[in-house]
């Protein structure tokens, strides 16, 4: 919630600022800055640069500062570590009361550095000075009438804490912590917090490249990383060749002839909707969950989108088209290859570009069910282990090669099909 | 014999509601070699329906058109067709669109580039060979038509209201380039349009349809188009006789469209 309102209060200050700066600035006379209505014309929307740059950096600024990074110069106030101490007031069995001292250190456990116990002298009195050791984030029952001659009397308790008097089942503050006295009267501490994630929530965003570089050097249960994103990729791409190959001749069908259409539409119909994932317990039961049954559910997943596709680039051939192929003396099998195959392909490709990107979802989503390599697999063995930065880093490795692999087909359509949209 | 005659074609669409449109009625028309003919007709009358028929896309209920002693059964090659737009074929670029008749004939590429060079000089687009077609102007296009149409050396010539979407201008200049590619080439052309200044500026014969069912209802001959051969088109407009036929056929259309439009209010 803190974090939601801080980034609205970035994204709102940001967009002051910016508006300022280019005030400043002088008014640039392109044809857009000339229009009068901006409000509802898409042409005048054009993303704003300096927008996508702060907000990208915002989100890395606040994962940053919530995490304790060392990228960030500013951070949120980070968990309590060092020295707490505290006096509190006992009363044992006679009536008479104590004070003693407690000091305890806090330590972060991430760093690997446990500290010294500390030493204290025991003290006078009946009530015995202590010491403990709490791991930051964590709360820890410190039993102070332990050592504390007659603690285990059943009229001995624990009054006050730094002089305030404390009851079971009630809290009070301390410099740094929180003391709390269970129902049964042990003092309970919770040094302060702060607002930063543990890392088990949420890690640094350089714990997550130490990952991605330790990852990338050692690999991870057997398998590099590269093999890791290899598979997925070479499952993804052979999935979604094999849809292609039979969805792109059996949407031509479909598109050509009466019989093909009306034999195949209640399957393809009925099938689109059905979400691949849905089908991958049915898949693994009957090709168990090596490489052939993940490559089939690949299959499926592009095979209905191809093939609609395909039907749609031939049903939307313009007829004029045909006939004026038909009056240059074409044959049926010079219109297919040169007049209805080049007229589907932007749809194809259309197909194609939606077709990969469900696949690499799929292929995602099966990988976690079961497998020995691929990017879900290591996020999904991540997990259990609650390894958050791998988990993390898998993550913006699968929306990266997702991207990526839509920019290729982008790439690829323009240069194959420029026609299209013209 | 040579040349294209259209004997007592009828055309009934059977509709699904178990009615049936007549959409042309015992036409008949005879149409020597190179002779250009126009088709005029207010809109419902069937003019494409009878383009389609002469092209072979469609078969009439009744009737046969016999090309060259040849009776059409199906599109071909000695039945060359223009559009109105969108038929060239946007994978292609210029020289392969105009290229693809003889391609499909198996022409050798030497022979191929040297006639498509040839028809684009005629047309004037020299030096758009290597262009995409959807880098064109609209005119443009209709040039390509025009060539990729003339490149497969067709008996006949169908344009289906083939400057229907030109402006104006365009128009008027490609009216003229019509006129010059039917005199130089020698063709048969049968021209359809909706703009009776068109109808009468091309046609050597002009033919007004009327309207449920088809048919023919006057027949014109026309010395404009001969003329429009050696003559700005705008100087044809101001010779003697044009603009009284052009009055006459527009008042027969315009009466035709007022009973169609009649028709249609009382029957709602």
């Amino acid at each position: 919630m803190t974090i939601l309102i801080i980034y609205i209060l970035i994204f709102v200050a940001a967009f002051y600022i910016v508006k300022a700066v280019s005030s400043m600035k002088k008014s640039r006379d392109d044809f857009t800055s000339l229009k009068t209505v901006t409000f509802g014309d898409e042409s005048a929307v054009t993303p704003n640069r300096a927008a996508s740059i702060i907000s990208v950096i915002a989100i890395f600024a606040i994962w940053g500062s919530f995490t304790g990074s060392k990228l960030t110069p500013i951070h949120v106030p980070g968990p309590f570590i060092g020295e707490l101490s505290f006096t509190y007031t006992a009363v044992n069995s006679l009536g008479e009361t104590d004070d003693a001292e407690v000091r305890i250190s806090v330590y972060d456990v991430q760093t690997g550095e446990i500290p010294e116990k500390i030493d204290i002298e025991p003290g006078l009195g009946f009530a015995l000075n202590d010491t403990a050791q709490i791991i930051t984030y964590r709360s820890a029952l410190v039993k102070v009438q332990k050592n504390d001659v007659g603690g285990k009397d059943k009229k001995y308790k624990v009054i006050a804490i730094n002089g305030e008097s404390i009851s079971p089942s009630s809290e009070l503050f301390i410099d740094n912590a929180r003391v709390y006295m269970t129902a049964k009267g042990t003092l309970s501490l919770t040094p302060y917090k702060g607002w930063q994630m543990q890392p088990v929530w949420l890690p640094s965003p350089e714990a997550v490249w130490s990952r991605l570089t330790k990852i990338a050097s050692e690999g991870y249960k057997n398998f590099s990383l590269f093999e890791h994103l290899g598979w997925s990729l070479l499952r993804v791409v052979v999935g979604f060749f094999a849809g292609a190959l039979i969805g792109i001749p059996l949407g031509y069908a479909m598109g050509l002839s009466g019989w093909f259409r009306g034999w195949f539409d209640p399957i393809v119909e009925f099938m689109r909707p059905v979400p691949p994932l849905a089908l991958i317990p049915l898949v693994i039961i009957w090709f168990g969950i090596g490489e052939q049954g993940k490559i089939i559910l690949l299959f499926l997943a592009s095979l209905w989108i191809m093939t609609i596709s395909a039907r749609a680039g031939v049903s939307g051939v313009n007829i004029a088209k045909i006939h004026a192929a038909y009056s240059l003396g074409a044959s049926k099998w010079q219109i297919m290859r040169l007049v209805i195959v080049p007229n589907s392909l932007p749809e194809i490709f259309t197909g194609a570009r939606v077709s990969m990107g469900v696949c690499w979802g799929t292929v995602v989503a099966a990988e976690l069910v079961a497998a020995q390599k691929g990017a879900g697999m290591m996020i999904i063995t991540a997990s259990k282990f609650q390894m958050t930065d791998l988990v993390i880093m898998g993550i913006v490795l699968i929306g990266v090669i997702g991207y990526a692999i839509d920019i290729l087909m982008r790439i690829s359509e323009n240069y194959l099909v420029p026609w299209k949209g013209k | 014999m040579k040349g294209l005659s259209i004997e007592n074609i009828s055309m009934r669409f059977d509709l699904k509601n178990g009615s049936s449109v007549q959409a042309l009625k015992d036409v008949s028309l005879d149409i020597k070699a190179g002779e250009i003919i126009t088709v005029l007709g207010p809109s419902g009358c069937g003019k494409t329906t009878l383009l389609n028929i002469v092209a072979g896309f469609l078969a009439p209920t009744e009737g046969k058109v016999v090309l060259n002693d040849q009776i059409v059964l199906g599109p071909g090659a000695e039945r060359g067709m223009v559009f109105q737009q969108g038929a060239l074929f946007e994978w292609m670029n210029v020289q392969q669109n105009v290229a693809f008749g003889p391609r499909m004939k198996g022409m050798p590429k030497a022979e191929q580039n040297e006639k498509v060079k040839h028809l684009l000089e005629v047309v004037g687009l020299a030096e758009f060979e290597d262009k995409a077609v959807y880098e064109l102007s609209g005119g443009m296009q209709q040039r390509v038509a025009l060539a990729r149409c003339l490149a497969n050396e067709p008996d006949v010539i169908l344009m289906d209201e083939p400057l229907g979407a030109l402006d104006a201008l365009t128009r008027e200049k490609m009216q003229g380039l019509v006129l010059k590619l039917w005199k130089e080439t020698g063709k048969t052309i049968l021209l359809i349009t909706h703009s009776v200044e068109e109808a009468v500026l091309l046609g050597e014969r002009l033919l007004v349809l009327a309207p449920r069912p088809g048919r023919v209802y006057k027949e014109y001959k026309l010395p404009f188009a001969e003329m429009g051969v050696n003559m700005d088109l705008r100087e044809v407009k101001k010779s003697e006789g044009y603009s009284e036929t052009r009055d006459e056929i527009l008042s027969i259309i315009w009466e035709m469209e007022e009973e169609i439009m009649g028709r249609t209010d009382e029957s709602s």
